[in-house]
Order: structure tokens, then C-alpha cells, then sequence
């Protein structure tokens, strides 16, 4: 039932198909792409809605001060697709998170991808298909 | 046989999907600004006043204006079909086809009745729309009256209460309908220009369930709290 249930939604979002590019409500004009950090953090909040969830969590820089970060991702129907879920992240989790930060050095950024306590891997955009 | 067999006569009904290219993003904003009608300087001067997330004019989220995600105004029409174009139902009834979107649960009365556009309008987030079968297989909606507060799309393109909308559901097969979406506003465009080109919808299953998706004001207040006004 549960695997029927999940083939419903995944053809109710109708991207079965979708590439690695990504539908959003903003570009990436705030983000420094070509950059990507790994963050060790705790979380604290998960956010799950529109126009993006995001998820803030707690870490230490290189001098060891706690930042409190947030940092989001796609929409709950794309992350529901992609293997997200209301449920992915409770307070107290520990996390290694790959972001990318935003250009100002704010400690905001958009989620590459997070190492649950599970071991589980998150993806905030499918990964690339093989070649 | 084309896909699925071929098209009813004058039916659209099904729940349909236009893929990644109809939700749109910055690949979708980037085809319809090419295809985009140069500004009057009416259009110029409307258009500088919106700072859009997406599209030529884009800016850092800290300084996006967009009504819809960052106030959660209803998207309106057209930019409800030009971005975020996600599932849609369609249903017909004796006078009107109904179109039952997914974004916004949102729901659109196209009348069929034989009735006329209104002169002077009230305008309406969603204007008033008619329909008629140009030949069994093309279904072309007319709408006017729409809200100038609306962008036409993601880019911020903005429009007047004078904009027009004309809409061609194009049924090419069983499984496929094209649509193709015109904009014409001289009140800031120097002509019409055309915000879809045939993007094909798909026929889903009949007993897929339509997820929800709904930009909230609330929401996005949260998301300006913590990421927006933080990313500056």
C-alpha cells in the first residue's frame, strides 16, 4: 500500500522526469554558486512551506563561536517528490549539511545536501544522472 | 494511432501536467523574455517598480517584491498559468469549464453560455473569462479585467487593467493538449506577444490526487523573517 500511495504523489507533482535544473520562486542572484561549504550543526527548526522550506540549525565557525544558521530548499510538493519529508528533522538532530552560502557572508544559504543522524543522505537537488 | 488514441471531439476533461516547463523558474522566464513585447514607457516605468526573483530584472531574494511570495497576494491571472502552471483539473458543465488548479487550490470559471466579456469591469485577481470551441479540437478562452496589482509573470512583467488574455487549449491526441497563452496589453506592450508556445500538457492518471500547494501570508512572512532579511 505504502509503495502505491508514493507512486500516486510522485505522479501528482508530474516530475518524474525533472532535470537537475530547478523551478523556484527566485534565481540564484543571492547565492555564491560556485562555493559550497560543510557545515557540522545541530538542528533547531525545520520549516516546512512555501515558497521554500528551510531548516535552521546550530554551528560553530573556525573560531568556535555557535552561528545560527537557516538555510532552505524547494517547496513541500518538489522536497515530498525528492524524498523530504514534514517529518525529516526533529530539534536536536545532528547533521552534516553542504550549502551554499549566500554572497554577504550572512549565515543563510541553500541546501546541497544533509547527512541525517540515520546515516541517510538528503538531497536538495536530485543528484545528476549518470552519463 | 497517435498517444492514447485519438482526441475527443470538444472534451478537455482529465487532470493534466505541464512538467517542469510549466512551473517555470529561471530556464522558463529566461524563452518568454525573448518572446516579450518591447515596453511603452508606461510599461518601462510599471516595470521598474517591480523587483522580481527571476528573469533579466532579477534581484537578491532581500530585495524581492513579488506580492505573491512575499505578502502571499493570490498570483492572479495570467501569471497563475505563465509560472507555477503545476496539475490542473478540468471539468465541463452545461455553461462553463472549470479549471481546478493545484498552486493556490485555485479554481477558474471559464463561461461557455454564449455570454459576452464585460464592458468595464470591476477588476478581479482572476478577471472574467469566456469560451468557445474554435473547431472540435481547440478550445480558445478570452480574458479580461484582470487586477493591475498582478504580475503576468515571474519575471515582474507587469500589465494594466487593460490586458486581454487570450488562452488555446489545442487537443492534439488523448493524451496531449497545447496550450498557448497571448498577451496583449498597449497600455505596456507595443504589441501582443505570446507568454506559451504550445506547451504540451499531459493526461494523468484519473485517480491521481492532487497535492496541495498553497503560498500562505503567514508563510511567507517566516520565510522574509529568516531568509530573506537575513541573505542581505
Amino acid at each position: 500500500m505504502r509503495d502505491t500511495l508514493l507512486g500516486v504523489v510522485v505522479a501528482a507533482a508530474g516530475l518524474l522526469t525533472i532535470p537537475a535544473a530547478t523551478a523556484a520562486h527566485h534565481g540564484a542572484a543571492t547565492f555564491d554558486t560556485g562555493r559550497e561549504i560543510t557545515l557540522k550543526g545541530v538542528v533547531t527548526e525545520w520549516i516546512w512551506s512555501n515558497p521554500h522550506c528551510f531548516l535552521k540549525f546550530d554551528a560553530k565557525d573556525e573560531t568556535g563561536t555557535v552561528r545560527q544558521w537557516a538555510a532552505e530548499v524547494q517547496n513541500p510538493v518538489t522536497m515530498t517528490i525528492r524524498g523530504w519529508a514534514r517529518t525529516s528533522f526533529k530539534a536536536g538532530d545532528e547533521i552534516t549539511i553542504t550549502l551554499q552560502p549566500v554572497k554577504s557572508g550572512a549565515p543563510v544559504g541553500r541546501i546541497r545536501s544533509v547527512v541525517l543522524p540515520s546515516g541517510q543522505t538528503l538531497y536538495g537537488e536530485p543528484p545528476a544522472a549518470p552519463k | 494511432m497517435p498517444p492514447g488514441g485519438p482526441a475527443p471531439r470538444r472534451d478537455l476533461t482529465g487532470i493534466w501536467d505541464g512538467g517542469l516547463a510549466g512551473i517555470g523558474g529561471s530556464a522558463g522566464e529566461a524563452e518568454r523574455e525573448k518572446a516579450r513585447a518591447p515596453f511603452t514607457a508606461l510599461g518601462e516605468e510599471l516595470a521598474r517598480r517591480n523587483r522580481p526573483g527571476n528573469g533579466p530584472r532579477m534581484v537578491p531574494v532581500s530585495e524581492i517584491n513579488d506580492p505573491l511570495s512575499t505578502m502571499g497576494d493570490p498570483s492572479g491571472f495570467p501569471r497563475l498559468v505563465t509560472f507555477e502552471l503545476r496539475l490542473l483539473q478540468i471539468e465541463h458543465t452545461p455553461r462553463q469549464v472549470l479549471m481546478l488548479h493545484m498552486f493556490e487550490k485555485r479554481w477558474r470559471v471559464i463561461w461557455t453560455d454564449g455570454r459576452q466579456l464585460p464592458k468595464d469591469p470591476d477588476p478581479r485577481w482572476y478577471g472574467y473569462s469566456v469560451g468557445r470551441w474554435e473547431d472540435d479540437y481547440t478550445f480558445v478562452v478570452q480574458t479580461v479585467g484582470m487586477d493591475d496589482r498582478t504580475w503576468v509573470d515571474n519575471s515582474g512583467n507587469p500589465h494594466s487593467t487593460a490586458l486581454r488574455v487570450e488562452e488555446r487549449y489545442h487537443r492534439v491526441n488523448q493524451n496531449t493538449i497545447e496550450l498557448t497563452v497571448m498577451i496583449d496589453d498597449p497600455q505596456v506592450y507595443t504589441k501582443p506577444w505570446m507568454a506559451r508556445n504550445r506547451l504540451p500538457l499531459r493526461l494523468m492518471p484519473p485517480d491521481t490526487d492532487i497535492m496541495e500547494m498553497i503560498p500562505s501570508a503567514s508563510e511567507a512572512q517566516a520565510y522574509r523573517q529568516v531568509i530573506s532579511s537575513q541573505a542581505k
